[in-house]
């Protein structure tokens, strides 16, 4: 079911219920109600209360100190303070460079693996999809080894092929040169491209088999194939991918905490919005300033996904809506 | 993607032409897999070196400690010598000296020493196969992994029951019963999904603060027990796909909805119930944010992803001991992944196609 059938239904006129449907409403909330409770508790109140918060100077150490100061906090946010803007844009830069990134490697390992003249597919899938497996803190650090400039053996390699000089301080600084290094985060990425794989290769196998057929007697070529037919029928995978891979960017903290401590080395480059956020409310514990920082995330993700479900009928195709 | 392309002259027959094809692409996929599994190989290899390769000019790119022999009782190093003869021998330099030095031939100690002329720190040390196994109980002792691992299953393997069960009952509510708002609900829950996390983190953090809880775990298990958006609707989907007809049998026999949801639906579920608890409990092996807010300040309670990083922190230097711990933290999930594979797949396959 998707969510613009759920939208289109019909709304039925409405008739008082009789006593079964009544007691089969109640069965029904019971078992609903760990979802009913815990949106409540973990998702309606505290979503509210943050932005009450927003409109506190608030410290946990001393909540008796806690001062109502209006819209201060975003005043501050949105004027002031410069590192809000600053470290969106990061954000925004390393999304624009890491998703097409990702989901470029996810589609093209899709395309490779769904051919009919590969070897061993089934092994190759489970090996492409193996390093998701692994815990992402771990796969930053070995990752961060192997783009060690002195030691690593990407730039061992690259000096090796190339004769470029990679290695060493005047060579390939991958996570210390402000100009590669959402190059090098990017990379990280790479390792946990199996969902999406997966996920295009179920929708490159529900892309029927006939129009290909018909292409390839009407002479199309593989890339006119690949681009008229596979790419515009699997569109939906592709903005789902998308709306994902977005919002898992606006939050994205793990690799620069983990490497770095969130310091923004190089230069501040790697201080993202989410390495802001969380040194404001759990290293300064201004928790009210810290609570305006998330809502202002959650506007701009809501405004995100809004633009990105508003593209969607440009360029995304449903079969359903052609009938 | 295949190559038989346009019906042109048949320069080649069809057959050599698939044959071409499979090894190209398959060749293809080889090298991707090749440099995709690279940093894999580099973090085994490290984790095997010794503490000091790193360091070391002219060191190989494997595990390798440079060759020593003993002569005499006393340990001399091996270095590559450049006989008169052209020979390269590899030799114990014994007695050092600015343009003369005197050798010994491990192969042929009894001919004693041998004298030769040349700087001998121009000359090349010899490097052997020497993989430092002991660098990985060396890692798991110092990061304390036996405790970060039985923290981590104790987090996921109760949150795991949790988010199965919580997440089973509410999709049979979604999946079975009429109920008024059902799709403006469903919606709401359908968002939850996308919702970032931290616009709910303060409060709720605020909150836990005041309960006690921050500095203990349940903070991270307490909510798994409410029920997560795309579990719910990966075991609806499921339950949808369950004929009616056996609630409807088990109904007339006077069997309850509990009776019902426990046993039809739960039995017919597995599939789709062991996905579920796959993705918990892989999400939970990995989670990060959460233990590192909740848990600040109590290394004790530490799961590995949060252990890893301090570790990462406080030994930068030793970058075999980082690698061997990263290896160790990923052992469980990797096989647990190897033997549930093709469950899991399609779990991730439902959630992501449908939406």
């Amino acid at each position: 079911m998707s969510l613009s059938t759920l939208l289109k239904r019909k709304k039925t006129p409405r008739v008082p219920m009789t006593k079964l449907q009544k007691k089969e409403a109640r069965w029904g909330l019971v078992f609903l109600s760990p979802f009913l409770i815990g949106f409540v508790l973990f998702y309606f109140l505290p979503m509210v209360a943050s932005f009450g918060f927003s409109l506190y100077n608030f410290n946990p150490a001393v909540p008796d100190q806690a001062r109502f100061i209006g819209f201060a906090n975003w005043h501050r946010a949105l004027f002031v303070d410069k590192e809000v803007g600053l470290s969106f844009m990061r954000t925004l830069v390393f999304a624009a460079i890491s998703l097409p990134i990702g989901l470029g490697f996810s589609f093209f390992l899709a395309i490779l693996l769904n051919s009919r003249n590969v070897l061993g597919n089934n092994l190759f899938r489970t090996l492409f999809y193996m390093p998701t497996m692994i815990p992402l803190v771990a796969v930053v650090l070995i990752w961060a080894g192997v783009l060690n400039e002195q030691t690593g053996w990407i730039n061992i390699l690259i000096e090796r092929v190339t004769g470029i000089t990679a290695i060493g301080p005047q060579g390939l600084r991958w996570l210390a040169d402000p100009k590669l290094v959402y190059l090098a985060y990017a990379m990280f990425g790479l390792w946990g491209v199996g969902n999406a794989m997966i996920i295009f290769l179920a929708g490159l196998q529900g892309v029927p088999t006939e129009l290909y057929e018909a292409a390839e007697i009407d002479g199309a070529s593989w890339l006119q194939r690949l681009w008229k037919i596979t790419v515009p029928l699997i569109t939906p995978v592709i903005f789902y991918q998308l709306v994902l891979g977005v919002i898992g960017s606006l939050q994205y903290f793990l690799a620069p905490f983990v490497l770095n401590q969130g310091t923004g080395f190089p230069e501040g480059m790697t201080r993202f919005y989410m390495i802001y956020f969380y040194k404001q409310s759990f290293t300064f514990f201004n928790m009210g300033y810290g609570a305006t920082l998330a809502w202002i995330m959650f506007i701009f993700s809501l405004v995100l996904t809004i633009a990105l479900f508003g593209t969607a009928r440009y360029w995304v195709y449903y079969a359903a809506e052609e009938k | 993607m295949n190559t038989e392309q346009k019906p042109r002259k048949p320069l080649v027959s069809k057959k050599l032409r698939t044959f071409f094809s499979i090894v190209f692409i398959t060749g293809l996929a080889l090298a991707v897999l090749f440099l995709f599994m690279l940093p894999m190989v580099y973090g085994i290899v490290t984790a095997l070196k010794t503490d000091s390769q790193f360091s070391k000019t002219g060191a190989p790119w494997w595990p390798a400690t440079e060759g020593q022999y003993v002569y005499e009782g006393r340990s001399y190093e091996i270095y590559l010598v450049p006989m008169e003869d052209g020979e390269m021998r590899e030799m114990a330099l014994v007695v050092k000296g600015r343009e003369r030095s005197s050798f010994v031939d491990p192969e042929n100690p009894e001919a004693g020493l041998i004298e030769w002329e040349g700087a001998w720190r121009q000359l090349e040390r010899t490097w052997s196969l020497d993989p430092q196994w002991d660098n990985f109980p060396k890692a798991w002792n110092t990061i304390k992994f036996p405790r970060l691992l039985a923290n981590t299953l104790m987090y996921a393997g109760i949150t795991t029951f949790g988010a199965v069960l919580s997440a089973s009952l509410v999709a049979f509510g979604f999946a079975r019963f009429r109920i008024p708002g059902k799709n403006i609900l469903f919606m709401l829950m359908l968002s939850t999904v996308i919702l970032p996390g931290a616009v709910t983190l303060i409060p709720t953090y605020f909150v836990f603060l005041q309960l006690g809880w921050v500095g203990t775990w349940l903070p991270l298990i307490v909510p798994a027990f409410f029920s997560w958006g795309t579990n719910v609707f990966l075991l609806r989907q499921f339950f949808l796909s369950i004929p009616r007809e056996l609630d409807e049998a088990a109904m007339l026999d006077g069997a309850g909805p509990f009776r019902i949801f426990f046993s039809i639906i739960i039995p017919q579920s597995v599939p789709a119930l062991t996905a579920v608890g796959l993705f918990h409990f892989f999400w939970a092996w990995n989670d990060f944010f959460g233990p590192l807010i909740y848990l600040a300040g109590n290394p004790e309670k530490f799961p590995i992803t949060v252990g890893l990083t301090a570790f990462n922190t406080l030994y930068s230097q030793s970058t075999n001991l980082i690698q061997a711990a990263s290896l160790l933290s990923a052992v469980i999930p990797v096989i647990v992944f190897f033997l549930a594979q093709r469950v899991f797949m399609q779990g991730v396959v439902i959630t992501g196609v449908e939406k």
